[in-house]
């Protein structure tokens, strides 16, 4: 009895204690989650909330290594079977025990035709619970890759998705809202307090997280405000309203950087901006040379990529917050090396030359579509690469648009020269080659963004072997033979990978994320 | 009377109409949500066949018809962008917008009035210089310049000047948001709290300081004008106090047409609110106005854009009816009809 007592007290006192040492992180960014269902957006501020609620079978770490999340070991058992073997004694955050059954029903919800991630886990054929601690993975062929697109698909519960009617990811068929936009309830490090879309999102820690002992420090309360004005989200850190900013704008950085008491962290982004050139076309859409494709001519694409001065664009567009590219992928993506991502020589009397042989002594005119609230300064990259090309003759008429007119345009392939951004969620090159240089095929799913109309059957065949090779050694050589070609061919002119730079106050400490993704089971608060 | 009402009806809900259809129109240019509402691993088959099931393949005038079908019912369709009712995301944007935009007018007329009293009765001196000089930046300041200048002031600089002059470091004001709310019933008021009454006081200003200097200047130049008249000649030939001439006789003359302008530019502080809800991430339906025209979520851009029109055309349609009322000839005389109120 007196047992009893003294260690209710004691489990009170440290109610008390805990409750009085809560601490809480304030942060913003500008723009908030569109949903917490996991699988209807796949975007990134959504999914960089939900995976505070959810868990994939496979996380990642800061440096973006793949780290056991809710399955403890993962191998191939056979060319077409990944197995999984399961964290035992995970609870959600309702109490309930998680197991392989979760992983079949949410992996089978992530393949629903209403889901945003079907594109991810498309070669799966089907997901088997073995016991309760084992899964398969079966798919229609060799993926090596797998796992990495695990990582993506964050896990439910299946009986608290059955109790609210929301075994579907939320369909705009729907007349009404679900349950899980407003809601969620996974196993990750914090659950849903308060969900006010657009206004307030208040997180708190979750009781029963299988990464207690892994994480004991992180904020015991996360408070997320949207703000939408970048001068008012700088006000709101440097007046103490909030702890951290994700993304401040590049130009008050150097502000923010002297205030004491605020510190930066940066790092480059997996995310790559450069042009892209329709070479494929027999003439250009929006130009004054007719008959024939200037961009068609190797030499013209080669004279436009030494004109343009980038470590000029770095220092006075992007104020140094960018990393000179030769390559339209980044650091960090699997097959990316520091060789290849060099950039063809600055050298505008070489460039004239090049011209002058191609036959375009005098230039010609071309039509340059560029986002303007896409990418970090967009429009004015494009605005300097203008001025840029008219001194070799090529007189580039700007129209600079927003996002949800410029894509819908470069999607119809309605662009002869277009700005693009490249980010890349699976981190290995094939994800780039698939979507940027295999020739364009609907019927065979390759090649979506590729707007070039560039075509080149050597690096189509190695971008489909590189999918099912299973063979590490073998399949490196495939992807760095890949890029060799890319890089040559020559559709894309590489401009820069964009830097990250995320702002707080001296009392926080978080690794930075080079997707940009904050993950606060990994930050601490003073 | 009621011939009036009904051809006053009519024309209110015409205008209403063509608001709508140009809106509709205008939506063709603000781009194409799909590409917002899908991943970037979407083929062309996806983006296609979600473009079919949100009807945007249609004529502008198949999803007019369409939405005015829908409208009719109360039915406004669902957000592109955050999945939910429309109806229900303005039901809970509106109270943030009406608590910001009365607070703003009762500024406006609570500063205004008195201002505008005091210029006109110290027309020479120089504090009434230096007001009128203020009301000109205020009329002259675009709003977001203000707004981003009293967070400057009053929420960033303030933690080093505050405590110099003796006031406590929290005294210093929020620089965004609505502080906390509370619920009375569906109407989420901020109010009612400590920090939501703090956070209303700097967007409040911003908004209300064009109004405030119109008002100022309004009541300035109507006051001039009627202690000019004869009647404020007799009533101080009666040897009535300054008091009771400026503020009884002269000051009750000048207040009709201030509150007929008042009751107007209530719908202009409702559309000005866009800007301040934006610099201020105030979470009213201005800000979800923006961030829709951002997304291209034609839904929720409707039923905002229609929503305002109505505020307008039913203060409209008051004024009118006040002015009917008032003025016998405009009930008795059709001819008129067509110039009446604007």
């Amino acid at each position: 009895m007196f047992v009893a007592r003294l260690a209710a007290l004691t489990a009170a006192a440290l109610c008390v204690i805990s409750a009085a040492d809560a601490k809480t992180l304030r942060w913003a960014s500008q723009g908030d989650a569109l949903t917490l269902d996991p699988y209807s957006q796949n975007e990134g501020p959504t999914t960089a909330m939900n995976t505070h609620f959810y868990d994939a079978l496979i996380s990642r770490d800061p440096k973006l290594v793949k780290v056991p999340g809710l399955a403890l070991s993962w191998k191939p058992i056979s060319p077409v079977i990944w197995e999984f073997k399961l964290r035992p004694d995970v609870k959600f955050s309702d109490g309930t025990p998680f197991t392989a059954d979760d992983v079949v029903f949410s992996y089978n919800r992530a393949l629903a035709p209403s889901s945003d991630f079907r594109a991810y886990i498309s070669s799966i054929k089907e997901v088997k619970a073995v016991d309760p601690l084992t899964v398969h993975i079966i798919t229609d062929g060799p993926n090596p890759i797998l796992p990495d697109y695990t990582t993506s698909i964050l896990i439910m519960s299946r009986a608290w998705a059955e109790k609210h009617n929301v075994t579907k990811p939320q369909n705009f068929k729907d007349k009404e809202e679900t349950y899980a936009v407003r809601n969620a309830m996974g196993t990750g490090p914090y659950m849903v307090k308060q969900r006010d879309p657009d206004v307030r999102t208040v997180m708190v820690k979750n009781p029963t997280y299988w990464g207690a002992k892994e994480f004991p420090n992180y904020p015991d309360e996360l408070v997320y405000t949207p703000i939408k004005e970048p001068a008012t989200r700088v006000a709101a850190l440097i007046s103490g309203q909030v702890d951290f900013v994700l993304d401040a704008p590049l130009q008050d950085i150097a502000r923010i950087k002297q205030t004491a008491g605020l510190k930066t962290e940066e790092t480059a982004q997996v995310r790559s901006i450069f042009l892209g050139l329709d070479m494929g076309s027999a003439e250009l859409k929006y130009s004054d040379v007719k008959g024939k494709n200037p961009f068609a001519d190797k030499r013209v694409r080669q004279a436009m990529y030494q004109a343009i001065d980038i470590n000029a664009i770095k220092a006075k567009v992007m104020r140094n917050f960018a990393a000179p590219a030769g390559l339209v992928t980044s650091p960090g993506v699997h097959g990316y090396t520091p060789a290849l991502d060099q950039r063809q020589k600055f050298d505008v009397a070489a460039a004239k030359k090049l011209m002058a042989e191609a036959g375009y002594p005098n230039g010609f005119s071309v039509t340059l579509d560029c986002p303007n609230d896409r990418y970090n300064n967009d429009e004015q990259i494009c605005q300097a690469v203008t001025s840029m090309l008219a001194q070799i003759g090529i007189k580039v008429d700007l129209q600079a648009r927003s996002k949800t007119l410029h894509f819908p345009k470069i999607q119809k392939k309605d662009s002869s020269m277009f700005l693009l951004g490249w980010g890349v969620p699976t981190l290995d090159s094939h994800y780039v080659f698939t979507f940027l240089y295999q020739t364009n095929d609907p019927a065979k799913k390759v090649g979506g963004w590729n707007y070039t109309n560039y075509s080149n059957a050597k690096l189509d065949a190695l971008t489909d072997a590189m999918l099912k090779e299973v063979d590490q050694a073998k399949r490196d050589k495939m992807i760095a033979d890949a890029w060799e070609l890319a890089v040559a061919d020559m559709p894309y002119l590489p401009l820069h990978h964009q830097l990250i730079v995320w702002s707080m106050s001296d009392k926080v400490t978080i690794p930075i994320f080079a997707n940009d993704s904050p993950n606060f089971k990994y930050s601490t608060i003073k | 009377m009621l011939a009036f009402i009904v051809s006053r009806l009519l024309q209110s809900l015409a205008v209403m109409l063509a608001v709508s259809f140009v809106c509709f129109t205008l939506f063709n240019f603000v781009g194409d949500p799909v590409n917002n509402m899908v991943g970037q691993e979407a083929g062309p088959a996806e983006r296609e066949e979600m473009r079919r099931e949100l009807g945007l393949e249609d004529s502008v005038a198949v999803q007019f018809a369409r939405f005015l079908g829908n409208a009719v019912s109360g039915n406004f369709g669902k957000s592109y962008r955050l999945a939910r009712p429309v109806s229900d995301l303005i039901v809970e944007r509106m109270p943030a917008t009406l608590e910001l935009v009365a607070v703003a007018a009762l500024l406006a007329l609570a500063m205004g009035i008195p201002l505008g009293v005091l210029t006109a009765l110290r027309r020479n001196s120089v504090d009434s210089g230096a007001i009128m000089t203020f009301s000109l930046a205020g009329v002259a300041m675009p709003t977001f310049v203000i707004g981003i200048l009293l967070i400057y002031v009053f929420s960033v600089e303030c933690k080093t000047w505050a405590p110099a002059i003796g006031l406590p470091p929290d005294w210093c004001f929020p620089s965004f948001g609505r502080g906390e709310t509370v619920k009375l019933g569906w109407w989420n008021t901020g109010l009612l709290t400590a920090s939501g009454l703090k956070a209303i006081v700097l967007p409040a200003f911003t908004l209300s300081l064009f109004q405030m200097t119109l008002v100022l200047r309004l009541v300035r130049s109507q006051m001039l004008e009627v202690l000019r008249t004869d009647y404020i000649k007799f009533a101080r030939a009666r040897g009535l106090t300054n008091r009771a001439v400026h503020f009884r006789h002269a000051l009750k003359n000048t207040l009709l047409p201030v509150i007929t302008v008042i009751g107007i530019q209530v719908g202009g502080l409702i559309a000005f609110s866009i800007i301040t809800e934006t610099v201020f991430q105030w979470p009213g339906m201005g800000q979800l106005f923006i961030q829709s025209v951002q997304f291209a979520d034609i839904p929720v851009m409707a039923a905002y854009l229609v929503m305002v029109s109505f505020i307008f055309v039913a203060i409209n349609f008051f004024v009118d009816l006040l002015y009917a009322a008032i003025d016998p000839r405009l009930r008795l005389d059709r001819a008129q009809l067509g110039t009446a109120g604007g």
